[in-house]
């Protein structure tokens, strides 16, 4: 008899799940997930190659290229915190699964020549 | 309040020869002192093992330093419970315990094929 | 009937973790355990040697991820202690909110394991239901759902606003509800009693002498407890250790179980206590010197003996994890038992064996 209320109260609720692919859950404000990079704000001191625990970061500066390995990148955030002009950031959303190992590689254009000064 | 750290100092940490674990840890154990577990570093040309025992919350080491490959007493005949810790010690570091009552073999972690033992600096031959 | 051999695990559907026990058992009676690690062995206090002290924060963090933020708590005290930093008392109360929310989530995971052990499976969904809010509030405060990574050398990274706090205190308030639900059927439930009562009985003298930690020795009646030393803030909060006097399988679950209404109440005590002020000191110097920090974790005492030499790379970082303290007191309970307990028996001692093997 006393099971009585738990399965009425059963009927009448919603899941306790979520059907994922379909409802997704939003994200909370400050998640730590993917690690972006603005490539044009980025002054190549790699200083978050220094720090990454993980070493998944590497910076050229000769080639002008910052690439991450995100498959080795354990989403601790200490680059974003430690880059001098904040040019990293984590978004809310973790990377979707993929089939094969891939690296992310950005490279900076290269900056417009200053103009001479004039004389 | 006590101290939830507890920085070794030489006032605090006495180094005693190897034959004296035995009956330096007896004693604490009589007085009530609880084993909590050993660790072990590698100072180059020896290996100091260090034994933390606790009472009311309160810890205690013992230090004994030994040269790399050398034998030291096992203390499970006072503690049972060690021996658990003294294989670890005897894979990583290859400190032979005399007297341990179930010897793993260097096995317990590693495999055989590992011929050296991993945590020294400069690792010696596992026996 | 002759002694027979039987080969526990290392795959068994009980054990989360790999891990071997070698069983001699006559008429289904163990008689003797040996036990056998080793599968999941990382050398990860080796690491020490090639990332600097402050990288091995986020490495100890991965010991294991049930009691992650309270390995990186444990490694920052020490580390602390040896370079003489003070944490401002803010950070120390923020430490003391993400620590009881890891208990009480560990507990809960447990639980619901322990329930999975002896086949009740509905109560193993249910307890997990009720972790996944501790789990959203750990992802909202920090971050990450299970590295809590908030712990720096000298105080936390991030802060607990006002508007936040109260939605904390308000699902704690859900969670007490729901657990205390589940009250009834895991500690009066006749299955579940025939299944841990008496069973595993570790007496009080017996746990002191092997060494047991956490839950599986105040269970045995032994009210030793890392949190009355009064780390990080619990100094100035009301704190006494839950014991239970049986020793068996059932007082661990009571012991377990009440411990998260205790966490409960050191969270909200935190919160009404908390101070203001900065987070976080920066550090100065290097670690040089060596240190013993011990820490409660949900599993029972961790230690760490760290030594530093004065530069970047610390010369040798040791870690003992309850669960490595709690195989010789579960190695003195199995002999005597069912073979059918024996899982219910290993569940018990809450094993974490990627802890254990590091």
């Amino acid at each position: 008899m006393f099971m009585t209320k738990t399965v009425l109260k059963n009927l009448v609720t919603r899941y306790a799940t979520r059907l994922y692919p379909f409802h997704k859950k939003e994200p909370f404000s400050r998640v730590k997930g993917e690690l972006k990079i603005v490539m044009e704000k980025c002054i190549l001191c790699g200083v978050c190659q220094m720090r990454c625990p993980s070493q998944c970061i590497v910076v050229s500066k000769q080639e002008k290229t910052w690439q991450v390995d995100p498959f080795a990148c354990v989403y601790c955030g200490i680059c974003v915190d430690a880059c001098p002009v904040k040019c990293l950031f984590q978004e809310g959303l973790y990377r979707a699964p993929l089939a094969e190992k891939d690296m992310v590689l950005h490279v900076q254009e290269a900056k417009p020549e200053a103009a001479p000064p004039t004389t | 309040m006590k101290d939830y750290t507890l920085v070794i100092t030489d006032d605090n940490t006495g180094v005693i020869q190897p034959d004296r674990i035995i009956s330096q840890t007896r004693s604490l154990k009589d007085e009530g002192f609880r084993f909590v577990t050993m660790s072990s570093t590698d100072l180059g040309e020896s290996i100091c093992v260090i034994y933390h025992l606790d009472k009311d919350l309160e810890l205690v080491n013992l230090k004994v330093e030994a040269p790399k490959g050398k034998k030291i007493p096992s203390i499970s005949s006072v503690y049972s419970s060690a021996f658990l810790v003294e294989n670890e010690i005897k894979e990583h570091f290859g400190v032979d315990f005399d007297g341990l009552p179930l010897d793993f073999q260097g096995m317990l972690y590693l495999d055989e094929e590992v011929q050296r033992t991993p945590f020294c600096k400069i690792g010696i031959n596992r026996v | 009937m002759a002694r027979t051999v039987l080969p526990f695990g290392p795959q068994h559907p009980v054990l989360p973790e790999p891990m071997h026990l070698t069983l001699a058992v006559e008429d289904e009676i163990v008689r003797e355990a040996i036990p056998k690690l080793g599968y999941v062995h990382r050398g990860l206090e080796k690491l020490a040697e090639i990332r600097d002290h402050t990288q091995m924060i986020q490495i100890v963090e991965r010991v294991c991820g049930i009691c992650s933020t309270l390995h990186a708590l444990c490694y920052c005290q020490g580390i602390e202690a040896l370079m003489n930093v003070e944490v401002p008392p803010r950070a120390r109360f923020l430490r003391v909110v993400w620590a009881e929310m890891h208990r009480i989530h560990s507990h809960l995971l447990w639980l619901g394991l322990f329930a999975d052990a002896f086949g009740f499976e509905s109560l193993f969904m249910q307890f997990w239901r009720i972790r996944e809010r501790i789990m959203d509030l750990q992802e909202a405060t920090s971050g990450n759902r299970v590295i809590v990574s908030v712990n720096l050398v000298g105080g936390v990274k991030r802060d607990i606003e006002p508007d936040t706090e109260r939605w904390i205190l308000d699902t704690l308030k859900i969670v007490e509800k729901e657990v205390l639900q589940l009250k009834s059927t895991i500690m009066d439930d006749f299955t579940v009693k025939r299944r841990t009562v008496g069973k595993g009985v570790l007496t009080q003298e017996r746990a002191y002498e092997l060494g047991a930690a956490g839950p599986t020795l105040r269970a045995s009646g032994i009210a030793q407890d890392m949190r009355q030393t009064g780390y990080a803030a619990y100094g100035e909060l009301d704190f006494t250790p839950v014991i239970e006097t049986d020793g068996d399988c059932y007082a661990r679950t009571v012991c377990r179980f009440n411990e998260i209404f205790q966490a409960i109440d050191l969270i909200r005590q935190a919160f009404a206590k908390l101070p203001q002020g900065e987070l976080a000191v920066k550090p100065k110097g290097l670690p040089n010197g060596e240190v013993v920090s011990r820490v409660e974790q949900p599993r029972g005492e961790v230690l760490y003996y760290l030594k530093g030499t004065g530069k970047k790379f610390l010369d040798r970082l040791r870690i003992r994890t309850p669960t490595f303290a709690n195989i010789p007191p579960l190695l003195e309970m199995l002999p005597g038992c069912d073979l059918a307990d024996v899982p219910v028996l290993i569940l018990t001692i809450d094993p974490c064996i990627s802890c254990t093997e590091r």
